[in-house]
Order: C-alpha cells, then sequence, then structure tokens
C-alpha cells in the first residue's frame, strides 16, 4: 500500500467515503447476524478463517516471509483452548488467552530458530516443524484424542452469561469480537514504523540491514504476533465446534489460509476477508453439485491469481480498468 | 544372533526398497530445483498420475510392463504440457508465486484423480511371480521390494552414466553449475528446461506405478508425500543427484527403523532429524558443486 | 580540520580467501577523519569484497577491523551501521515499491531510533519527512521525492543511494562506484555532491573513473588481487611504473 508509506496521508484526513468503506465489512457481518439466523455457523467459520488469514497476512504479505507451516499455530491454539477446557477450566475467555500465549510462544521460539535462514531452507523448516507438531499430536492420544480428535470439550457461557448453543448466536458474536480486536491491531502494526521497516524487509533486506534494522530482531516479533493470532483463531474454532481435529495442524490447512489471503489479495489485510468468502462460499456451493470441484476450481482460482491477478481479487479493479484502457491510479 | 541379523536385513532391504523409490521420484525434483530453481510442489502430482494409470491398466488385465511404459510417458507429457503452459512463467516470479502456483496443481489434480478414480486407495495389480516370497540364498524376501531394487539400482545407474558421461548430462551440469554462464556459451537453456522437467516427471510417473505398494495411490497422494520429497531433495542439496540418492536411502532405512524400533516416535522423530540437519547444514548433505 | 590522532576506521591484517581463491591478503588500512581515500585496481581485485568485509557482509578469515576506537569484525552489519558505518552499494539497493523521499525517511526513522515502535508515530514521521525532503533537496533531486523509486532514471537513483548512506550521519561513509553506469549528463551530479560531503566524515571511495578519483582523492590506495599493491598521494600514483603496467597502458590523468 503505497498510501501506508505516504508522508501525506494519514487516517486523521480520511473521507467520510473511505470511512464507510472501513465500516462495511462490520456492518455487513452485523446484518448478516440478523438476518441469516440458520446459517450462523457458516459465518462463524469465515471469520474464524478471516482471522486466520490476516495473521498470515502479516508474516506473508508484510514481511515477506514464505511458510507453509501456519497451521502450526492454529493447531496449537484449538488444541490449547480445547484441551485447556478439558482439564482445567471450561471457562472460554482463559482458555482463549492461553490459547494465544502458548502460539506466540510458539512463535516466539520456532521463529527465533529459523528466521535467519529463508527462501526454500525456510519453507522446508517450516514444513518440518508443522509435520513434527502434526506427527506427534496424532501419537499422543493421550493427550489429543490422535486420529479421534479431541473429545469431551466444555464451553462454559462466556462471562458466565452467555452460553454457547446450537444456534451459534454466541459463537457468531464472539468470533466477531475477537475478529475486530484483532483487526485493529493488525491494521495499527501495518501503519506503524515497525509495519514499515517489515514492508522494507520484504523488498529488499539488504537495504535494511544497511540502514541498522536489525532485521532478525523484526522478523521474531512479527513471527510471534502472526502466531498468536493464528492461535487465537483456533481456539476460536475449538470453542464454536467444541471439537479440535488433526486437520487444524495439518498442511492441507497451511494450504488453505494461503490460498484464501492469496484469492484475496496480500498487503490489504482487507483481502483476507474476500479471500475467506469467496473461498467458502465456492467451497460450500460446488460442494453442493460436486463434491470434487470445489477442490478443483478452487485450485484453478489460484493459478489464475498467480498468472494474472498479481494482488488477488482485491487488485480486480485496478486489473479491469487497465483492461477497459484507462489509466491505473498510482495508489489503488 | 540369526535372529538379529534377519531383523537387520529385513530393515536394511526393506529401507533401502523405501529410498530406492523416493529416489526415482525426487531425482526429477532436485534437477528441477536445482537446475530451474523452480520451487514445485506438484512434483508428487506426477507420481500419483503414474500409480493411478498402472493402477487402471493392471486393473483391466494390461500387461504390467506396458502399464509402466504408459505411466512413464503419460505424466512425461504431461510434465511437458506443465512447463509449457504453467512452470514457465514461474522462473523469474520467484519462490512465494512458484509455490503457490504448484499448489494450485495439486488441488486440481487431486480432484481429479478423486473424480476420476473414486477417493479411496486405488491399487496397482502386481503380476503374481512379484507378490510372493523369494529366495535369496541366506532368507526369503518379498519379490516385490526385490524388483524395486534391481529397477532402482538399474535406473541409478542410468542416470549416474547418462550425467556423467553423456553431451547431454554434461550440459545439464554446466546450466546447474552456472546457468547464466551456459546461455551465454550458447547453450539452448530451456530446451534444456523442458527435456529435464519432462523425463524429471515420467521418472515420477514411473516411481509412483512401481512404489504403489508402499505409497498408494490415492486422492491426497501429492500433499501427503510432498513433503517427503522435498526433503529428499533439500537434505541431499538441490540439483544433487548423487545427494538426493543418499539422502533417499537415509530417509528410507531411518524411517523403517524407526518403524521397527520406535513405532511411537518413528513420524515426529523423522522430521524433527530433518529440521536439525537443515539448520545445521542448510545447503544440504551434499550440495552441487556439480548435478553428480 | 581534525587534529586527533585516532582514527576513524582502522583495519589491520585483513585476510579472506574462498579456497584457493585469496580475496583479501594482508590489509592494511587506515581511515582518518575528514579522509577521502580513493580505492582502485582492476576487476576482480578484491575492491567490493573489501567492503563486504568492512560492512559485514563477509567473515573474513582474520584481521582486525576498528571504528573510532571499537572493534567490529565480529559485529553483525546492522550493529555497524549503528556505530557510524555506512555505504553505497555497487548495484543499487533501494525500495523500489516505496516514494523516493520514504526511502530516506526510513533511513531517518531508524537512525533516530524509532523504527521499531508498533503505535503510529506521526509527528515523528513526519519530521523524518521533512528531514529527507531538505536532503533530496541539497543533493539537486527535491522534485521527485514523491515519485516511485522504479520510476526514477538510473542517475537519479544513484543520488538516492548515495542520500541514504548520508542521512544515516555515518562517521565513515564507503562509496562503491558511486557513478557507475550513470550516464554523462547526470554524472555531473554525483560529483558534483561527492565534492559537498561533510568534511569531518571518513569518506572511502571505489571507482574506475580516473578523473573523479583524481579530482576526489587526497590518498589512492591500488588493490590488486586481494592486496594492496601501493598507496600515495594521487600525483606519486599517476607516475608509478607498477600501476600503469597493472592497467596495461591505460592513460591515467
Amino acid at each position: 500500500m503505497a498510501a501506508m508509506t505516504d508522508g501525506k496521508s494519514d487516517t486523521k484526513g480520511l473521507s467520510p467515503l473511505a470511512l464507510v468503506g472501513h465500516a462495511l465489512p462490520w456492518i455487513i457481518a452485523i446484518v448478516y447476524y440478523f438476518m441469516a439466523q440458520g446459517y450462523l455457523t457458516f459465518g462463524t467459520n469465515i471469520m474464524i478463517w478471516m482471522l486466520f488469514a490476516i495473521s498470515l497476512d502479516l508474516v506473508l504479505g508484510y514481511a515477506g516471509i514464505v511458510t507453509l507451516g501456519h497451521s502450526a499455530f492454529f493447531g496449537i491454539g484449538a488444541y490449547a483452548a480445547g484441551i485447556f477446557s478439558i482439564h482445567v477450566s471450561g471457562d472460554p475467555i482463559l482458555g482463549h488467552l492461553v490459547a494465544i500465549v502458548l502460539s506466540g510462544i510458539f512463535g516466539l521460539i520456532s521463529g527465533a530458530m529459523i528466521l535467519h535462514t529463508s527462501g526454500v531452507t525456510f519453507l522446508m523448516l517450516t514444513l518440518a516443524i508443522v509435520s513434527v507438531v502434526f506427527e506427534w499430536a496424532n501419537k499422543a492420544k493421550w493427550l489429543t484424542g490422535g486420529d479421534d480428535g479431541l473429545q469431551g470439550m466444555r464451553v462454559d457461557p462466556l462471562f458466565g452469561i452467555w452460553p454457547f448453543n446450537i444456534f451459534g448466536t454466541t459463537a457468531y458474536l464472539y468470533t466477531l469480537a475477537v475478529l475486530f480486536i484483532w483487526f485493529l491491531i493488525a491494521w495499527r502494526l501495518v501503519q506503524s514504523p515497525f509495519g514499515r521497516s517489515l514492508d522494507g524487509i520484504r523488498q529488499n533486506p539488504r537495504r535494511m540491514r544497511a540502514i541498522g534494522t536489525p532485521v532478525w530482531w523484526r522478523l521474531v516479533a512479527i513471527y510471534a504476533i502472526s502466531g498468536a493470532m493464528a492461535g487465537s483463531a483456533g481456539a476460536l474454532s475449538a470453542h464454536s465446534t467444541r471439537f479440535v481435529g488433526l486437520e487444524t495442524l495439518s498442511l492441507l490447512t497451511a494450504g488453505i489460509v494461503t490460498v484464501v489471503l492469496i484469492l484475496g489479495g496480500t498487503r490489504r489485510l482487507y483481502g483476507a476477508f474476500v479471500g475467506a468468502i469467496v473461498y467458502f462460499v465456492v467451497q460450500d456451493w460446488t460442494a453442493k453439485q460436486n463434491p470434487h470441484l470445489s477442490e478443483a476450481i478452487i485450485g484453478v482460482m489460484l493459478i489464475a491469481t498467480v498468472l494474472f491477478l498479481e494482488g488477488g481479487l482485491m487488485d480486480l479493479g485496478r486489473v479491469g480498468r487497465r483492461l477497459l484502457g484507462r489509466k491505473p491510479t498510482d495508489a489503488a | 544372533m540369526q535372529h538379529y541379523a534377519y531383523y537387520a536385513a529385513t530393515i536394511l532391504l526393506d529401507g533401502v526398497s523405501y529410498g530406492m523409490i523416493l529416489f526415482i521420484i525426487s531425482v526429477g525434483l532436485t534437477v528441477t530445483m536445482g537446475l530451474m530453481r523452480v520451487v514445485n510442489l506438484a512434483h508428487g502430482s506426477f507420481a500419483m498420475v503414474g500409480g493411478y494409470i498402472a493402477g487402471y491398466f493392471t486393473q483391466r488385465g494390461i500387461n504390467f510392463y506396458v502399464a509402466l511404459v504408459a505411466a512413464t510417458i503419460i505424466p512425461g507429457i504431461l510434465g511437458g504440457i506443465t512447463e509449457a503452459t504453467l512452470i514457465r512463467p514461474l522462473y523469474r516470479k520467484g519462490e512465494l508465486a512458484q509455490v503457490l502456483l504448484t499448489i494450485g496443481v495439486v488441488f486440481v489434480a487431486t480432484s481429479a484423480v478423486s473424480y476420476l478414480f473414486g477417493a479411496f486407495p486405488y491399487p496397482v495389480q502386481f503380476p503374481d511371480y512379484l507378490t510372493r516370497p523369494v529366495d535369496i540364498g541366506f532368507r526369503t524376501y518379498s519379490g516385490y521390494r526385490l524388483f524395486i531394487i534391481i529397477v532402482g539400482a538399474i535406473i541409478a545407474a542410468v542416470l549416474w552414466y547418462v550425467i556423467e558421461n553423456s553431451l547431454f548430462g554434461a550440459r545439464l551440469r554446466a546450466a546447474v553449475d552456472n546457468g547464466r554462464m551456459a546461455r551465454a556459451v550458447g547453450m539452448n537453456v530451456s530446451v534444456l528446461f523442458t527435456t529435464t522437467f519432462v523425463i524429471g516427471c515420467g521418472l515420477a510417473g514411473l516411481g509412483g506405478a512401481i512404489g504403489a505398494g508402499i505409497l498408494s495411490p490415492e486422492p491426497s497422494y501429492a500433499l501427503k508425500y510432498v513433503v517427503l520429497f522435498l526433503v529428499v531433495v533439500i537434505v541431499g542439496g538441490e540439483g544433487s543427484f548423487k545427494g538426493s540418492f543418499v539422502a533417499a536411502m537415509a530417509l528410507g532405512i531411518i524411517d523403517t527403523a524407526g518403524k521397527y524400533f520406535y513405532t511411537e516416535a518413528a513420524a515426529y522423530l523423522l522430521y524433527a532429524a530433518v529440521f536439525v540437519l537443515l539448520l545445521w547444514r542448510p545447503q544440504g548433505l551434499l550440495p552441487p558443486k556439480s548435478v553428480a | 580540520m581534525s587534529t586527533s590522532s585516532a582514527p576513524a576506521l582502522s583495519i589491520r591484517g585483513l585476510n579472506k580467501s574462498f579456497g584457493a581463491l585469496v580475496v583479501a591478503q594482508s590489509i592494511d588500512v587506515d581511515l582518518q577523519p575528514g579522509a577521502r581515500v580513493g580505492l582502485i585496481g582492476p576487476n576482480g581485485a578484491g575492491k567490493t569484497t573489501f567492503v563486504n568485509l568492512l560492512t559485514g557482509f563477509l567473515q573474513p578469515d582474520s584481521g582486525t577491523i576498528t571504528l573510532e576506537g571499537t572493534s567490529i569484525e565480529k559485529m553483525a552489519p546492522e550493529m555497524r551501521v549503528k556505530r557510524g558505518l555506512a555505504r553505497t552499494h555497487q548495484i543499487n539497493a533501494l525500495l523500489r515499491e516505496n516514494r523516493t523521499r520514504d526511502n530516506v525517511a526510513i533511513a531517518i526513522a531508524e537512525r533516530e531510533g524509532y523504527a521499531w515502535r508498533m503505535m503510529r508515530f506521526r509527528p515523528q514521521w513526519r519530521r523524518c519527512c521533512d528531514e529527507a525532503q531538505a536532503m533530496l533537496q541539497d543533493l539537486g533531486v527535491g522534485d521527485v521525492g514523491d515519485r516511485l523509486v522504479r520510476e526514477l532514471p538510473y542517475g537519479q537513483q544513484r543520488l538516492l543511494e548515495i542520500a541514504i548512506a548520508l542521512a544515516l550521519k555515518p562517521r565513515v561513509l564507503l562509496l562503491d562506484e558511486p557513478a557507475a553506469g550513470v550516464p554523462s549528463e547526470e554524472a555531473h551530479r554525483i560529483h558534483d555532491v561527492l565534492g559537498r560531503l561533510p568534511k569531518d566524515m571518513a569518506i572511502l571511495i571505489i571507482e574506475h573513473d580516473m578523473e573523479v578519483i583524481f579530482r576526489f582523492a587526497r590518498e589512492i590506495i591500488v588493490l590488486l588481487q586481494g592486496r594492496v599493491l601501493t598507496r600515495g598521494e594521487p600525483a606519486k600514483i599517476a607516475a608509478d611504473p607498477e600501476v600503469r603496467a597493472v592497467y596495461l597502458g591505460r592513460t591515467v590523468v
């Protein structure tokens, strides 16, 4: 976002139109709550993946850290929340905080161990990490339930007042609130000097070193924060479905969140919103026609995005204008 | 004493045969990554397709060896098409684009085989003489795995010979060492790229077909085993033929031994070992000064 | 004018080889504050390697590097920058997606120590931008402050490379062929800038353009195959038959 590093534009000067634009997703989410009472779990799931994708955007989109192991944080957060509810307390807020802390610490430690590498080596290390966690969780049946998943979770009423019911009303609003909080944090983060330096690191780490940026420290910091955020998404998943399965730790999950982010567009934060909606709507729609079709369509969309739509679906506006022969504006 | 020797021999033979499959499948990938510097996560799909083709043919009573030939040629052709259309734009696009696009290919391949052949493992009918135990002197052993070891050794030897002694091999090694220089002396690098990609995919298909008894063809094959193939390539050193052979053998034997001794721990200890190894030697065990 | 005897940058016994290839051999160099030293030598002599060793992108096999009394040969590159050692790159290392002014402003923010802040720092960022704009103005490229770097002509990109290094307010500046590849109309602007660099800054410049070197440098070091062939004042170097031989008859002004 060129606007991010612009000395001139700051949100203080946001036009009313822009403000409405920013508020729109949240308004839609609330409207959805009232209008789609039968489909709240679908909406909750999408929001969970939005949060997951935003966490990946921080790391992949802004800092340029190419990882396929982000599901490790999601799964650790989910299992942490689930196991906590079984063995310690069913309070969802406490469990959520534990999940955030644990996945954040995991991000801190694993990031510190591998972020001095880059490229294929780094990618391989992230794959190794997520594989280790997956296989260990698979074998540790006593703790995780292994193949069968985590059974017997307790999810007490939120703040002791709002119980989680089968209609998913509490889960939906709880997820929406958490998403909103994290979104604000992510938004401030990417607009901050820290976020700016991450963008610089993505573009040219050598240049950043040459101006004295402690690159490794900055990367570890964002990796840990992103890990905590992904773990939070995992906790939401655990609480809203009252179940944690091994697939939360799988390579497929890491692949899907990457697809969601890329489809929508990196370095926009809102790209995660667009991508999650598109992915799950397409999947839901086509699964009814033909279960295999959704995966194929997503695959084709991903290929097309990479080849033609560098900025993801959010770039359609710019690409469309260019195709129509009009000059694209500078900071779209 | 004899008991331990028997066990040791089983582990060794099982490990080597498993390693042979990994090698045959991964050797194309190591050359692709070392030569074209493209991260191809979809490589396993070609092995998967090879397995499915062999299964399709043999289930209909077609001769096993004909099936193997088809399982080599068809993925090779598919590889050529893929390279021309999808991979070529990736050469200069950077790692992220390569990862993403090849994941997309995996998704498409997975859904295609799932649609055509169903969601369950799709077996290859091996000829009778391969499914029986064979007397190899000091003991009997699975004929199937013996077959794999022999075929794998032959392929490795042929590849070694070609890479070391042929003009093609010399060109390949030169281009891996220094692509820019290779172009500068007039080598048609893009033809080289396409040729090696096609051969690599063909070999992967063959490996997928022969190895169907160990890694059975199923829709999740490509994604499930991609980490294994990448491990072979990266632990061995991208572009290193020798390295991928050694890494494949090591992976095969260690994984098999692990399954015998520490069934509980095997899988994650293996990946943990890969993790430690990569931190210690990021360039791989035997990084190429040349492809061999 | 500096009267202190302590060099700004002191290199002793710098050695580096890659197997049989020796790229640095027992190099001893002192840069006094305010020094204007030119580093010349044929291609492959090890000039950029030398700079990489100084800045920490390459680890020496042996030798010491002392920056204003502090030993830095074990420090990470970014730490050396924080201590006052800056460089420009032979091949531009710029943030091409950003605006010209932002490239400099980011360096200033890093220098001032609030680049790590995770909350917005509006007034401070504005100050960085103002200082950046002033610096660009000073270097004669004030009017392109708003342009994206990838749209700039090559000569202005080279100037930006220098601007960023200057924005760090270094004690020692290493310039790696600042005018290389720049068309002659734009090159004079770079030469101009070189002449106006702060008097107390120690500067080492790698150049192939002998005219620039002789105009700018008060001392010249000649590097050949990783070792110092000879050093001295420009006039002496110009007259040196060994140097002439190394350059194989190329006329030295």
